[in-house]
């Protein structure tokens, strides 16, 4: 990776070396980064990289710390969770235990990129490439970010949500605020819904909606929980032994925003809030190794189209190429270092493959992959990032090399063996299963418990039951009650939580716990 | 493409997380309080230039969320294969729960990873300090700013409130003004009186073409207009006025002293002394606002009084009777040898269960008002018992009563209660 002169990668220099260097020096000025970004786009578009307009901002160490703690948004809420992110990142920052954020970048239109103002000139070039080029075509481009969120509005989103929070705050106190937005982000990650298209929020709708929400709602509400039986006592029978909801809900908050029977209106505003920001969140958790590896292998090929137009000098490709290098070293298993595969690594392995696949294909790659094993490759990659996500990327397009290159393993932990049991490794038998597992290990339903809303006692104590479908006998973790306890305040009455095995209850979670017998609660 | 735009924001200031940082320091003021009064009872009174070091337990600040547990079947794919091969068991590790999947991350530092430790900064350490003693946000910013200024008098200017009107240079500035504006004026109404007057002593001619009727008339009409003119400059105008002007200038440095008198006599527990030392600390605060340089001088009794280090002073124990007076002399010696008044500000704080010897109890009053009293600016006694008072505080309230404006003395029965002593020390050194 570090020798120049020998990429197997890198695009054809068939053009002469003609120009000067843009720079020499690592240090930076405006002028040089908008050069460097003005030539950069030149080699984006000879690539047809479509992305949404730039807006680049240089920013302090001390900045990128606060942009850090609020996980990427220029504008949030308060909330103490946030604080203390930022005290854990200024802590290792200062320590010198972590170099800060490579890069920030936000999928907003225009697409928002931040610079540290420590950086070197090259690192700038880097940072540039790989977030305003790569990054943001992939926002722009990819089918999830194109469904699931809107750019242009996501800004003005985030200053409603702040200031409705705050409104809240000073209205009903920062604790009560604080109490409804820990139950939230408890249950962010049940906040979405991962099959139907939500409606793409708008500032200025939601504050339109807002109003007639609150009028509405509570009649809503009100209809549901009406106790007053029927007069018809056969349709009374029937819907009893009906579920509600009829069919199970993924979207536990949205579930709860609608129908919690005690909340406010303005906390049912806040869970919408946090809902939505969960929605915004989720393509990007579901396309970590694709957007990564995508942006990589895009800083990588542009700044090697920008040496081979002789823009760069040989210092420069050697200080990016070894700040390229540690981004995309995979520490192996035994590693203390290690902590899972780097999405950065396998990301930037399988889209540089791929282009290898189509430029050089081998036999073993015409019998794999005989739709691209010579095809155009930007067109493929292309394609690739338009309409997958990392879970059917990877099923689709992992290779046996990118296996081989990693030396790819998979291991069985069954808590009813005493050994774990090496299922699969890079060798032929092993690359369809290995594949497999790996795509799984994305499905975030397989990452995260399957958790659904199952019932609601609607005529008798108004529990809510939530039903917990194991996979593998998985059973759910420690925090389990914890989180039930933010449920629980939510919903304001008896909460339930079932783990359901193939039609058998395996574990019960209840909150508040029940109550005891007196014999029983005399042994505690 | 080609549109980027590119913005420098590094000016926009930082200290954006500043708001959810004391949102955290919020949530967790238990646990800072905690550990704000374990440096409190570790540092020297003279060390509050630092923030602190805190340790909250990991699962206290965890945000839960659902997540798989262990058990049950599970399968990863890892890199870095080396001699594996499909069907290979590998033991597990006995013991454990057998999960060891790179779900456990080592902590580079050796620092345990079951606790978040983050830092307070100085004034975060002085607020978390504040709010155990129940101190009010004004006295708690008067004791944080540690640079005091006082206004100097730096001439005049045109603007100002009018509260800061300065009458005789505004009226000086008007005056001239009218001579500049009317002088002119006033001289060609003098000439033109002169000439009037000369024309009407004149006789006048009969012939109506030499009569100095029109020139006398046209005279007096010319001579009213310019006295109107005159008239029409204002007495006073805003560009008269002139306002006194004051600069903010750091007060001169100065020296004090201060001195700590504490009881270390069996009857005074670690919990006695625990308060005593915050009351010591917030008289520290105080000073180190007025003044440049302080000494502290920490003289511990029972029967017999001792300077000592500071260390001696509020961890060592002693038993026996008490003698307060011996305390007193000690301080009236050491300040005739080493601190003499003229050259400092001399600060007393006294702390003690009340207990003394009743023969000593008139003594100390009579040390106090002769002896120290008129040579130190303040003395505090603080009295920490929950118990009716004994003979000393009788004897102090009569000094009280003789020395208002020096001496001040408080009942304290927990920490809360240290600040109450504190205000009256700073209503009056305030005015």
């Amino acid at each position: 990776m570090t020798d120049i002169a020998d990429r197997p990668n890198a695009p054809d220099s068939d053009q002469p070396r003609a120009s000067e260097p843009i720079s020499t020096s690592s240090e930076w000025t405006f002028d040089l980064i908008r050069q460097y970004d003005e030539e950069i786009a030149k080699c984006a578009a000879e690539f047809h990289l479509d992305t949404y307009p730039n807006q680049v901002e240089v920013i302090s160490a001390e900045q990128m710390m606060d942009a850090y703690s609020s996980v990427g948004m220029p504008v949030g809420y308060h909330h103490w969770s946030f604080g203390k992110q930022f005290l854990s990142t200024s802590k290792g920052y200062q320590r010198g235990q972590m170099g800060l954020a490579y890069e920030i970048v936000i999928n907003s239109n225009p697409c928002i990129a931040y610079l540290m103002e420590e950086n070197t000139l090259p690192m700038q070039a880097l940072v540039i490439a790989h977030a305003c080029y790569g990054h943001n075509s992939f926002f722009k481009g990819n089918y999830l970010f194109q469904t699931w969120t809107d750019a242009s509005a996501i800004i003005d989103y985030l200053v409603f949500a702040r200031h409705y929070v705050a409104e809240c705050e000073e209205r009903y106190g920062v604790d009560a605020v604080e109490e409804i937005l820990d139950s939230c982000h408890a249950l962010m990650n049940y906040g979405v819904d991962r099959y139907k298209r939500p409606a793409p929020i708008s500032a200025v709708e939601e504050q339109r909606r807002q109003q007639e929400r609150e009028e509405y709602q509570q009649r809503r509400i009100n209809d549901l929980w009406r106790t007053i039986p029927r007069p018809d006592g056969d349709e009374d029978a029937v819907s009893l032994k009906k579920r509600y909801p009829e069919d199970p809900q993924e979207n536990i908050l949205y579930f709860i925003e609608k129908n919690a029977p005690l909340l406010e209106t303005w906390q049912r505003e806040i869970v919408r809030i946090v809902r939505k920001l969960a929605q915004y969140f989720y393509p990007q958790r579901q396309t970590q190794v694709m957007n990564e590896g995508w942006a990589t292998f895009w800083h990588y090929t542009l700044l090697h189209r920008m040496y081979d137009k002789g823009l760069v000098n040989d210092g420069f490709m050697l200080e990016f190429l070894q700040s390229h290098s540690a981004v995309v070293y995979q520490p192996p298993f035994n590693s203390p270092w290690y902590s899972g595969i780097n999405p950065y690594t396998l990301g930037f392995s399988m889209f540089t493959d791929l282009r290898r696949i189509c430029e050089n294909p081998t036999d073993e790659d015409r019998e794999w992959f005989p739709d691209y094993a010579g095809s155009d490759w930007l067109e493929t990659l292309h394609f690739a990032m338009k309409n997958f996500k990392d879970e059917s990327f990877i099923q689709q397009f992992l290779s046996p090399k990118v296996m081989r290159d990693l030396k790819l393993f998979s291991i069985e932990n069954d808590d009813q063996e005493d050994h774990y049991t090496v299922t699969a490794i890079h060798d032929d038998p092993g690359y369809r299963p290995l594949r497999e597992k790996l795509a799984r290990q994305y499905n975030l339903s397989y990452r995260e418990p399957n958790i659904q809303v199952w019932n609601v006692d609607v005529r008798g104590d108004r529990s809510l039951t939530l039903r917990h479908i194991p996979v593998d006998r998985v059973p759910l973790g420690q925090e389990t009650e914890e989180v039930l306890r933010h449920v629980h305040r939510l919903w304001g009455f008896d909460v339930h939580l079932e783990s359901v095995d193939d039609g058998t209850v395996v574990e019960e979670y209840h909150c508040p716990p029940p109550v005891v017998d007196d014999q029983s609660s005399g042994a505690h | 493409m080609g549109m980027t735009h590119i913005v420098d924001r590094r000016l926009n200031g930082k200290n954006k997380s500043a708001v959810n940082r004391e949102r955290f320091l919020r949530r967790y003021r238990h646990h800072i309080k905690k550990a704000v009064s374990d440096a409190v009872h570790r540092r020297s009174i003279t060390d509050i230039e630092r923030g602190e070091n805190v340790s909250i337990p990991s699962r206290d600040i965890d945000e839960p969320i659902f997540h798989h547990g262990q058990g049950g079947k599970r399968e990863m794919v890892h890199p870095g294969n080396q001699e594996f091969v499909a069907g290979d068991s590998i033991p597990k590790p006995q013991g454990g729960g057998g999960q060891g999947q790179g779900q456990g991350q080592a902590s580079p530092d050796g620092e345990g990873m079951d606790e978040f430790a983050f830092q307070i900064t100085q004034e975060e350490f002085l607020d978390f300090l504040f709010d155990d003693l129940e101190l009010p946000n004004l006295a708690r910013k008067k004791l944080k700013d540690t640079e005091a200024f006082k206004y100097v008098r730096s001439g005049f200017t045109t603007q100002g409130v009018p509260a800061k009107l300065d009458v005789v240079r505004s009226l000086r500035g008007a005056h001239a003004r009218r001579l500049g504006l009317a002088g002119a004026r006033r001289k060609k109404i003098r000439e033109m009186e002169e000439q009037l007057a000369d024309l009407k002593s004149a006789p006048d001619d009969l012939d109506a073409a030499f009569s100095h009727k029109d020139q006398i008339e046209a005279l007096e009409s010319e001579i009213a207009r310019l006295k109107a003119n005159v008239r029409r400059i204002p007495f006073i105008d805003e560009i008269d006025l002139r306002f006194r002007q004051h600069q903010k200038q750091p007060k001169p440095a100065t020296s004090a002293v201060m001195f700590c008198l504490m009881d270390v006599s069996g009857s005074m527990t670690q919990m006695h002394k625990d308060i005593a030392k915050r009351f010591f600390i917030l008289l520290y605060l105080f000073l180190q606002k007025n003044y440049k340089k302080i000494d502290v001088v920490f003289i511990r009794h029972h029967t017999s009084a001792k300077e000592v280090d500071e260390e001696e002073f509020f961890y060592s124990r002693e038993t026996g009777g008490t003698i307060v007076s011996s305390a007193l002399k000690l301080m009236h010696k050491i300040i005739e040898s080493r601190y003499s008044p003229t050259e400092w500000n001399i600060y007393a704080a006294q702390a003690s269960d009340g207990d003394n010897w009743n023969d000593d109890s008139p003594v100390c009053s009579k040390i106090l008002a002769d002896s120290i009293l008129p040579l130190v600016q303040y003395y505090a006694y603080v009295e920490i018992t929950p118990q009716d008072h004994q003979m000393l505080w009788y004897e102090y309230e009569k000094i009280m009563e003789r020395f208002p404006q020096s001496f001040a003395m408080q009942q304290i029965a927990d920490a809360g209660e240290i600040y109450p002593v504190f205000r009256q020390l700073f209503e009056r050194k305030a005015a």
